[in-house]
């Protein structure tokens, strides 16, 4: 869905502000003045035309989730949290950011990259597949055996999290 | 001189591509009569999966640190994106007692518990803060003065600064003293305190090697010969990828990069053998031939 596609009113939820304040890290969306300082300072905005903080912040503003959570450009942040740093108004903007990405993944949109990387945690604890190659490897530069992951413990620690549905389907 | 003991933290990436960061610091942390402990179990920080779970990143997150309580002892990473989010974590679970409640139910599931009792540091703040830059200093037998290098701390040394604490994300200072101990000189550059894009890489390459091609064309215009990290996918971005780059935009670098323990490591006068140069992707033979060590 495009950034600049028009407005339709049918589609605003004005409750979506709401709820993203109630989540960790989205609590100060609304003190945002829309001054553009994460935009400006974004190293991804100054090579990718689609991804504008400032943007996403207002769309959430106004209520159009649809459109938020169903757009690719959401899953372009760096995570690198110069945006939250120097926002004037303490918006933890790449929090908020997160925030989406999770609704969005809650809703079953999340990129294969992170199924993938859930998939291994589950089987190993670790988020790749560290090939056998890798592990001889470490034998031969005199390197400890690698830490085991308790994976057993770890899916009874997981039991219960929504996200782990994303494995089921 | 007291002891310092440490449980090491790998994390993922550092096993899975990156083994020369590990080589070259546990043998640096060994001159420097750092006592590391493995980890007993182990696993993600939560970090890469926070993006679609906060919940998930959380329990993770927490798990490490209840092992390393139940061990009593510090967790040192050698990852900044490791340290960065278990001490996120651990400051959220100190400060919020109703989470930490919500946290510990799932823990307990694995007789685990979080109770805050230990610290988290990076590698960096380990050098700096417990070693200290004397100590360092001392260990430096062979300075490489003749050596130009540039500096990239990477963000989640600092940021976001609320959680991080021990270095200014506007003016990093940490990652600029180590190398000065060393006797290179750490010239200053354009974007400094830009991000490599590792995060974005998987999901838009365009992006990722855009900005690594800027960090590049940024420290061979400030005169660098190589470029000094201290974090496991800032290296992979700019060494492992810095060859797609080159292809993606039809340009060439040619700029070694290393990591901060193997500059420390030749300063020391440790053979170049012992420190995994040979895992590097883009040569450092420039650098060894200047400084005398020869390629392994």
């Amino acid at each position: 869905m495009s950034r600049n596609e028009k407005v339709n009113p049918s589609r605003i939820d004005p409750k979506f502000k709401y709820e993203v304040v109630k989540m960790p890290g989205g609590e100060k969306l609304l003190q945002c003045f829309q001054c553009g300082t994460c935009t400006s300072d974004c190293p991804v905005a100054r090579f990718d035309e689609k991804y504008r903080p400032r943007n996403i912040i207002r769309m959430v503003q106004l209520g159009l989730k649809d459109r938020v959570l169903g757009s690719d450009f959401l899953w372009l942040c760096a995570s690198c949290f110069t945006c939250t740093d120097r926002c004037p108004q303490g918006v933890e903007v790449a929090s908020v950011i997160r925030v989406l990405k999770n609704m969005a993944a809650a809703e079953g949109r999340i990129p294969q990259l992170f199924k993938v990387q859930l998939g291994n945690l589950i089987k190993t604890g670790y988020v790749y597949e560290i090939p056998e190659s890798r592990i001889k490897r470490r034998e031969a530069l005199g390197l400890p055996p690698l830490p085991k992951g308790d994976v057993e413990g770890l899916i009874k620690s997981l039991k219960g999290l929504s996200v782990m549905k994303v494995l089921e389907g | 001189m007291s002891e310092i003991k440490y449980m090491i933290f790998l994390g993922c990436v550092i096993p899975y591509r990156v083994s020369s960061f590990e080589v070259s610091a546990r043998r640096v942390l060994r001159n420097l009569n750092v006592d590391l402990v493995e980890m007993p179990e182990f696993n993600c920080c939560g970090l890469p999966l926070e993006p679609i779970s906060h919940e998930l990143m959380l329990i993770l997150s927490a798990r490490n640190i209840a092992v390393a309580e139940r061990e009593g002892l510090n967790i040192m990473a050698l990852c900044p994106g490791c340290a960065s989010t278990l001490k996120k974590v651990n400051k959220i679970l100190r400060e919020n007692k109703g989470l930490r409640e919500e946290v510990n139910k799932h823990l307990r599931e694995s007789n685990l518990e979080f109770r805050g009792t230990i610290d988290v540091k990076h590698l960096s703040q380990v050098l700096i803060e417990d070693v200290g830059l004397d100590r360092i200093k001392k260990a430096v037998v062979k300075p490489l003065k003749s050596l130009r290098v540039a500096e990239h701390s990477g963000c989640h040394l600092s940021r976001p600064r609320k959680y991080i604490g021990f270095e200014d994300p506007e003016n990093p200072t940490v990652l600029r003293r180590l190398i000065e101990v060393t006797g290179a000189k750490c010239v200053e550059y354009m974007g400094e305190t830009e991000c490599c894009g590792a995060t974005v890489a998987g999901i838009n390459d365009k992006i990722s090697l855009s900005l690594v091609r800027e960090k590049l064309s940024n420290i061979i215009e400030a005169g660098a010969e190589a470029l000094i990290t201290i974090c496991p996918s800032c290296h992979l971005m700019y060494d492992a990828n810095q060859i797609r780059a080159e292809r993606m935009f039809n340009e060439k670098y040619g700029i070694p990069v290393l990591h901060y323990t193997q500059l420390l490591g030749l300063a020391m006068g440790v053979p170049p053998a012992e420190l995994g140069f040979d895992e590097l992707r883009v040569s450092p033979e420039k650098i060894l031939g200047k400084i005398g060590g020869g390629f392994p």
